[in-house]
């Protein structure tokens, strides 16, 4: 009993227990729905479960919304993750038809691409101070025609079983996307948490001058995390790529920075910047996709998918409001009295 | 001399004659009345919702929720006419939920200091699910007052024509430049944008105007979706996807700032008739492909967000 | 009697900010047809009491009066409405806006309803006239200097036919000439029957026009004095807070500059455009130098160029005998030179971080990101700090920002102890700390000289800067104007040297 409540407490120190609560309310309502939707299988050396596919279909949002925690920490923002993966996956597609490059080059070309996108944005916002929400703006209008040059305005497909592993593939029986969102989850996490990235960036995002004063290299730091965001958009539309075998450049991504913004925020990261969780930015993202299982399953047309996460949004905005949170007190002080 | 503030409008202006006569010289049929009048006709609703945008971001804000408002009300309006509601009940209607969805928004900008981006975010799910609520099959609207309107207009020489929806933008636009500039909303929208905490201290009252500023958007988005409903006689709740970035843009390239303050209401108008006109020289050229009118546009916004940085010393954080 | 029967009283008000009381139940009067001085230095609760009397802030207790009309402004509008007009410090106008917009925001002649652009602009100029200013009223105020738009925000709160003017340092961009009509508009507003409250530095603007001086220092009200019986040491004396401590014999310790060593820093002949002129000073290992003045002295203008944060346009800098160039604070902690800032909540603390981060942070950002402070060495280093400094917080985990004053400077302190700097520079290091905090402070300062440390402290405070100082260099409108040394150094001579 003590344990447990010690457990409760350090779930919510490090802001868990409200994603967690919620995840679990999600996973009840779709197992009343649908007891036997958790079952695990193993078929052909695959395993098959409802929990996998969940996991599977976030692995494009939780992969962004590993860059765009990192973004949002330094009070920045990035709206041009989904045009940075029709570019990424343009780019592997036409070199994948038009080349005989090894895939695992191509796959470097393709994260390149999006690196060079990530600093585009960086300098606009470090090296020019354009605001971060308009500097990606453009690169959110102008990628998908980039994207689309490049296709020439077709959609590029092929056949290149190799290529097509990282979106379908299957490693140790779990699908090849869920190995990809674990491997740059542990990256990013060693990237930020061992070494002092990470402390910087929050720095960064919790006072901009006061960290220049202690001597962090604030604009270095900036651009990086772009370009993290840029490597983490062309991954995921790499993996959306592969897993239709064909370069999409209008649809691939379409509205994902939306999501992905929004798994961040569920993760307790203020929009404001500072304090970031990686792990928790990924639950947001499972939490965003077992909402979208959860609506199919208890029989809510899917046409209601965009009203409730909108009024899920302004719910979690709200919560997180200090205004909100002020009024909430002082409602439950007159209560008490 | 030329003042400063109106470069960017003189720029936009060149911009849009030079590439005129260029495509005139260039295509037979390009330099006439009738295209040049179809950039209104075919922008009128873009042009209506920009305007709309242009005060939001005159005051500093954003709102992107205004591609979905459109669809809504469009998807709204045939709804209810198909079900035998007559126009003149529909269109106050949606214009009145429209204004009501934008001042929902204003106060929670305002009143929880929530950031306009993410709120107007938020609004815009909530748009575009509701009206894929509503139908999520394009509505075709059959009304006699439909037929009507649409050949309505004024037929000038060389197959011009001026149409309704023409008519109706220069009305708007008539009354969105007296709102900016000779009412004191419009100084106060401008004062916001210059500088929330000195407006405050001057005693302009910043929250009732700041949600007048996102109804007024949500307004005039409500009211381009009436004007789209009758450009495409249907409603559709996937209708306009993105519309709220080429509005942005269209405000940018009109020379308006996006960090607020600064900006003409024309020049969004303009702006909107160059990107229109970028549009019509790339249909014309044929061998150029659809997707470079983004290119363009994304190279213009840029160019002109470098322009104003450069113009302006930069804030040090 | 009229003169007698005050036109606004404040009784008892008070306001605190998280960890700090701006105003400690202040007390406060104004006549009719008196120009009332309110003077003080940085942080004295100066411009809270400006925001809370015009409404911009809400008080957290005590009554206010004006006219014997109870009065509780919750905005700005309300103020205005009752009759209370404010120039706020710095100039708080639309630079975007026209500038006949800015005088008449909000009170734009109409006709039809429409804005009446001929009569607005006509009207004015005719205001403008008053300040003989004739300038186009179209243009935007951007477009004009400072002095310029000081000018229109004047003329804008002049114009608004209150009972009470509220200026907050109106005269720092002026030049003489413009002074002397605004101080001829003001009194002859006087003479109209107007209460204005002046807010300055410039104590010979304080003693040509004001007719009664108020003094707060640290959220408190020291004391209302007819100008006419007050001395201009006397007054220095109530704002530095002299008389409170007693006085004490000057015992600043001894070194001499003689001999062979190179100095820890020597700044010779520093100028920023703009800003501070001709600067000179040399600290040698294990001196403390005080660096005197009162508010707008240039205290930490000096200080902000040693630390890189504004580039020197003449002069130079050098550690140990050699010339080093130092463009940002990155270059200066490079040099081992560190920077306790003036604003802490702006400039030092991090307010989301834990202490432990904190205090690590200068020490991980000089190591690079790339060679992480372990967890356990970071938990020892900020142990160490906490119980040195006796850091008052439950423990080290807790955000900084939670921490009062006092403990928000120990932690910024510490944060560059872990460094080890040859060269510290702490600007007013003791500001808005309660008591105890300060002497643990002022103890530091003689520990850390001990150590062998060379450190430039401004303060506004004379007992502190004889306590520590082997040097104090008394500056003045950016310049430097005496350097005090050995038995020099007592509280009446830097007083004289400032008020001279």
């Amino acid at each position: 009993m003590n344990g447990l409540r010690r457990m409760f407490a350090a779930l919510k120190r490090h802001g868990a227990l409200w994603p967690l609560t919620a995840l679990g309310l999600i996973w009840l309502v779709i197992l009343i729905a649908n007891p036997g939707f958790f079952a695990f299988t193993v078929q052909d050396g695959r395993l098959f479960s409802g929990f996998i596919d969940i996991l599977n279909r976030c692995a494009p949002v939780a992969l962004i919304a590993i860059g765009m925690s990192l973004v949002i920490a330094t009070g920045g923002i990035d709206l041009s993750v989904g045009a940075v993966m029709a570019i990424a996956g343009a780019v592997a597609a036409n070199l994948i038809v038009g080349s005989d490059l090894p895939v695992i080059l191509i796959v470097g070309i393709g994260l390149c691409a999006g690196l060079a996108a990530g600093l585009m944005n960086g300098t606009l916002i470090v090296g020019l101070g354009i605001q971060p929400i308009v500097a990606t703006l453009i690169l959110l209008v102008a990628g998908r025609g980039v994207a689309q040059l490049l296709n020439d305005g077709q959609i590029i497909t092929f056949q290149n079983e190799a290529f097509a592993f990282i979106g379908v593939g299957i490693l140790l029986g779990l699908p090849m996307p869920i190995w990809l969102v674990l491997f740059i989850l542990a990256a990013m996490l060693f990237l930020t948490r061992g070494t002092a990235l990470g402390m910087f960036i929050e720095a960064v995002g919790a006072n901009a001058s006061a960290s220049r004063h202690a001597g962090i290299p604030v604009r270095s730091i900036k651009l990086a995390v772009y370009g993290i965001a840029g490597i983490c958009a062309a991954l995921a539309g790499l993996v959306a790529t592969a897993d239709i075998q064909g370069a999409d450049a209008n649809n691939v991504g379409l509205w994902i920075e939306l999501d992905a913004i929004l798994a961040v925020v569920i993760g307790g990261t203020s929009l404001m910047g500072g304090r970031y969780s990686l792990v928790l930015a990924v639950i947001g993202a499972l939490i965003i996709q077992s909402l979208n299982t959860a609506i199919v399953l208890s029989g809510i047309p899917p046409k209601f998918n965009l009203v409730i996460k909108s009024v899920v949004i302004i719910g979690v905005l709200l919560l997180q409001s200090s205004v909100a949170q002020a009024q909430l007190a002082s409602l439950r002080e007159r209560l008490s009295t | 001399m030329i003042a400063a503030r109106h470069a960017p409008i003189l720029i936009t202006t060149a911009l849009f004659v030079a590439l005129f006569v260029l495509g005139s010289v260039q295509y037979e049929g390009f330099g006439t009345v009738h295209v040049f009048l179809n950039l209104f006709t075919d922008n009128a609703y873009l042009a209506v919702t920009a305007i709309g945008m242009t005060f939001v971001i005159l005051s500093g804000g954003i709102d992107l929720s205004v591609g979905s408002v459109i669809a809504f009300t469009g998807v709204l309006t045939a709804i209810l006419i198909q079900s035998g509601w007559p126009p003149y009940v529909v269109f106050p209607l949606v214009l009145a939920i429209g204004w009501a969805f934008g001042a929902g928004m204003g106060c929670l900008i305002h009143c929880y200091k929530l950031q306009p981006f993410i709120v107007t975010l938020a609004g815009m799910f909530l748009m575009r699910g509701l009206a894929i609520v509503i139908s999520e099959r394009s509505v075709p609207i059959e009304h006699a007052a439909y037929d009507a309107i649409n050949t309505m207009g004024i037929i000038l020489p060389g197959r011009g024509f001026v149409g309704a929806q023409t008519l109706l933008l220069a009305i708007v636009l008539a009354c969105a430049i007296i709102l900016a500039h000779y009412r004191r909303f419009g100084t106060y929208v401008y004062a916001i944008g210059g500088d929330a905490e000195s407006a405050r201290l001057m005693a302009v009252p910043v929250a009732n105007t700041t949600i007048r500023i996102y109804a007024l958007s949500s307004f005039l988005a409500a009211l381009a979706g009436i004007m789209f409903s009758f450009y495409t006689s249907s409603g559709y709740a996937l209708a306009a996807v993105g519309l709220e970035l080429d509005a942005i843009a269209a405000v940018v390239i009109g020379g308006t700032l996006l960090t607020g303050g600064s900006g003409y209401i024309v020049g969004t108008v303009v702006g909107v008739m160059l990107m229109g006109l970028v549009q019509t020289y790339i249909s014309f050229n044929g061998s150029l492909n659809s997707w470079w009118t983004k290119i363009v546009i994304g190279v213009l916004v840029l160019a002109f967000v470098c322009v104003q940085r450069i113009q302006r010393p930069r804030e040090d954080n | 009697m009229t003169a007698t029967e005050p036109l606004l009283s404040l009784r008892g008000v008070r306001k605190e900010f998280p960890g700090v009381v701006a105003l400690d139940d202040v007390d406060f009067d104004v006549r009719p047809s008196e120009v009332h001085a309110l003077l003080g230095e940085n942080g004295a609760g100066k411009s809270t009491l400006i925001k809370v009397l015009t409404g911009a802030d809400p008080r957290d207790r005590g009554e206010m009066w004006l006219d014997s009309e109870s009065l509780s402004p919750r905005s700005v509008g309300e103020a205005q409405a009752a009759g209370i007009s404010t120039v706020y410090q710095e100039v708080n106008l639309l630079p975007n806006l026209s500038v006949a917009q800015n005088l008449l925001l909000g009170r734009e002649p109409r006709r039809f309803g429409l804005t009446d652009w001929k009569r607005m602009n006509a009207e004015a100029r005719e205001t403008l006239k008053r300040f003989r200013l004739d300038i186009d009223v179209s243009r935007p105020l951007s477009q004009f200097s400072v002095a310029i738009q000081q000018l229109v925000a004047i003329a804008r709160g002049v114009d608004q036919k209150a009972k009470i003017l509220v200026l907050d340092e109106p005269t720092a961009s002026l030049d003489a000439g413009e002074v002397e009509i605004l101080f001829d508009i003001l009194r002859s507003l006087r003479a109209d029957g107007l209460g204005i409250i002046f807010v300055t530095h410039f104590l010979d603007q304080v003693y040509e026009l004001s007719d009664r001086i108020t003094v707060l220092r640290n959220g408190q009200k020291i004391g209302t004095f007819n100008t006419a019986a007050l001395p201009r040491a006397k007054l220095i004396q109530h704002m530095l807070g002299y008389e409170l401590q007693g006085t004490t014999a000057g015992h600043a310790p001894q070194t001499t500059l003689a001999g062979t060593k190179d100095a820890a820093l020597e700044v010779d002949g520093a100028c920023v455009h703009g800003s501070i002129q001709n600067i000179s000073l040399t600290a040698l290992s294990g001196e403390a130098i005080g660096l005197a003045g009162l508010l707008g002295s240039g205290r930490t203008e000096v200080c902000r160029a040693l630390f890189g944060l504004d580039t020197l346009s003449a002069g130079k800098i050098c550690r140990n005998g050699i010339e080093v160039g130092i463009t940002s604070p990155r270059g200066a902690i490079a040099n081992s030179i560190a920077l306790c800032p003036e604003d802490r909540k702006t400039n030092g603390i991090i307010g989301d971080l834990s202490v432990r981060e904190n205090i690590a942070i200068a020490l991980q950002a000089r190591r690079g990101w790339w060679r992480p402070i372990p967890l356990r060495e970071q938990r020892t280093l900020a142990g160490t700090a906490i119980a040195n400094f006796r850091i008052a917080t439950p423990d080290m985990e807790k955000p900084v920002r939670l921490l009062s004053g006092g403990n928000q400077q120990k932690v910024i302190l510490a944060r560059w102890l872990a460094i080890e700097p040859d060269v510290l520079l702490l600007d007013e290091p003791t500001r808005g700390i309660d008591i105890g905090a300060h002497t643990e402070i002022l103890r530091l300062i003689q520990q850390l000289c001990d150590r062998g440390m060379a450190l430039i402290v401004t303060s506004s405070e004379l007992e502190e800067l004889v306590a520590f100082s082997h040097r104090v260099v008394v500056l003045r409108d950016f310049r430097q104007i005496a350097v005090l040394e050995g038995n020099a150094i007592t509280e009446d001579g830097i007083l004289q040297a400032i008020a001279s």
